[in-house]
């Protein structure tokens, strides 16, 4: 049962860029894009086990710091190769200055 | 380990992933976020800048050696075109391949595409080839980009300065794929959604080269040989020259790139040709850093890295007498000493007891 989370401060987050937020023994990534919008989506690139909190964010993409597979944020959509697989997304919301997932 | 199986489906391979070198625990000297945010900041600008001055160059030699022809002062114009066509191309398809040379991205794919036709590299093939250099770097079995294999064959090297070896695996790669088929290492690094391109890709460069060869038996001339294929022969030598600095007589089967990576202090004119990869352990550890920025990566990470060779003939200094060394001992390799500041070495799961 998905259930809202308390995941960052919206300031724990620079603009137009990602932290690595774990719950439980998952990973995940909280994603600001260049428009202040929030994203929550899953936090190992689809391609090889690699943390995209390392990786590049620009507008509302994210880029594996590894082989630059880069995903669209929004939809999960693989945008670039070598991953081939969607990352899952999670909605989000902003509650004062509190970012909340649904997970 | 003396014997190296380097055949991506042969049992290295297997032997690879069990002994846990197939990972992704990897050394990455720590570097403050907004650091490396800035470092990773991708812009259009230089790789404009040097992509027109690139193709300048090349209308220009190429232009100049046909006017000139049949002088003798033919030749060094040739062979300034051959090292643009059979060099700079090799780093230009690099770098874009990494998708990070320019900002826009329809920019890095259509130089990359350009650059795969130089240096008869099918695209897709060699993208996940490169991601899986990048992966395993240097990893028996697992690495499909290991330049210098050990032990160390020197006719193979001089070979190679040549690009002969090379070509002629690149030649066969696509002859092959034009019809349809993909090779068994491909199979273990490529995703198949991809071999439909592939195959398209090869029909359309062999389209290229037949029609080239046609001009130049009809023209009686070899000037549309020395402009489109003979360059990645005779152009080479500068890409294998710096390339064999990259990894040459360092570790292999380690999880730490300063151990099987070399960072080499180049002329400006080396470093225009090669993109800056002679930043090699920096390019390695974070490689969505763009090419213009390295040399800023390097301030940064220097506290943890061996010191730098000081210019192409100090990196020869010093691993020329190792690759010497593993004509006959293929376990032989360099190790450097870190400064003070640095980390200790991550030496993976096959690591010998060290004295440091």
């Amino acid at each position: 049962m998905a259930q809202w989370i308390d995941a960052c401060s919206v300031d724990d987050v620079d603009e137009e860029d990602v932290i690595r937020f774990d719950h439980g023994d998952r990973t995940f990534i909280i994603v600001r894009d260049h428009e202040d919008n929030y994203y929550c989506t899953d936090g190992m690139c689809t391609h090889e086990d690699v943390h995209l909190a390392d990786g590049l964010v620009v507008e509302a993409t994210i880029e594996c710091p590894k082989h630059s597979s880069i995903f669209d944020c929004t939809t999960g959509e693989v945008e670039t190769p070598p991953a081939c697989e969607n990352l899952c997304t999670y909605p989000t919301k902003v509650e004062g200055d509190r970012v909340f997932v649904e997970i | 380990m003396t014997f190296r199986d380097y055949n991506l489906t042969g049992p290295a391979n297997a032997r690879a992933i069990a002994s846990g070198l197939v990972t992704e625990s990897w050394y990455r000297t720590p570097i403050d976020r907004k650091v490396m945010k800035a470092l990773m900041k991708r812009s259009d600008h230089p790789a404009t800048r040097d992509t027109i001055i690139l193709v300048v160059l090349m209308i220009a030699f190429a232009v100049g050696a046909i006017v000139v022809m049949p002088s003798w002062w033919a030749l060094p114009l040739w062979l300034a075109y051959g090292v643009l066509y059979g060099s700079a191309m090799d780093s230009r398809w690099h770098e874009c391949g990494h998708g990070t040379a320019f900002k826009t991205r329809w920019k890095n794919t259509v130089v990359y595409h350009i650059a795969c036709f130089c240096m008869i590299r099918d695209p897709y093939c060699w993208k996940y080839s490169h991601v899986r250099h990048h992966s395993d770097t240097i990893i028996v079995g697992r690495d499909p980009e290991v330049a210098i294999m050990r032990p160390v064959v020197v006719v193979k090297m001089i070979l190679n300065l040549f690009g002969v070896l090379d070509t002629i695996d690149g030649v066969k790669r696509m002859v092959i794929h034009a019809t349809g088929r993909m090779l068994d290492d491909e199979q273990d690094y490529v995703d198949p959604v991809f071999f439909p391109k592939t195959y398209r890709t090869a029909r359309v460069w062999m389209m290229i080269y037949i029609v080239t060869g046609a001009a130049a038996i009809t023209l009686q001339s070899w000037v549309p040989l020395l402009l489109i294929g003979l360059p990645r022969l005779y152009g080479c030598w500068h890409m294998v020259l710096v390339g064999w600095l990259q990894h040459g007589g360092l570790a292999d089967n380690v999880l730490d790139h300063r151990l099987n990576c070399r960072t080499v202090y180049m002329n400006p004119i080396s470093r225009f040709i090669y993109w800056n990869m002679n930043y090699h352990v920096e390019h390695h550890m974070f490689p969505l850093v763009p090419y213009y920025r390295l040399p800023e990566l390097h301030e940064v990470c220097k506290f943890d890295f061996p010191a730098p060779n000081r210019s192409i003939l100090d990196g020869y200094r010093e691993m020329l007498p190792a690759l010497w060394a593993q004509r006959k001992d293929p376990d032989f390799h360099l190790r450097r000493g870190l400064p003070t500041t640095a980390h200790p070495y991550h030496n993976g799961p096959l690591a010998e007891p060290q004295l440091s």
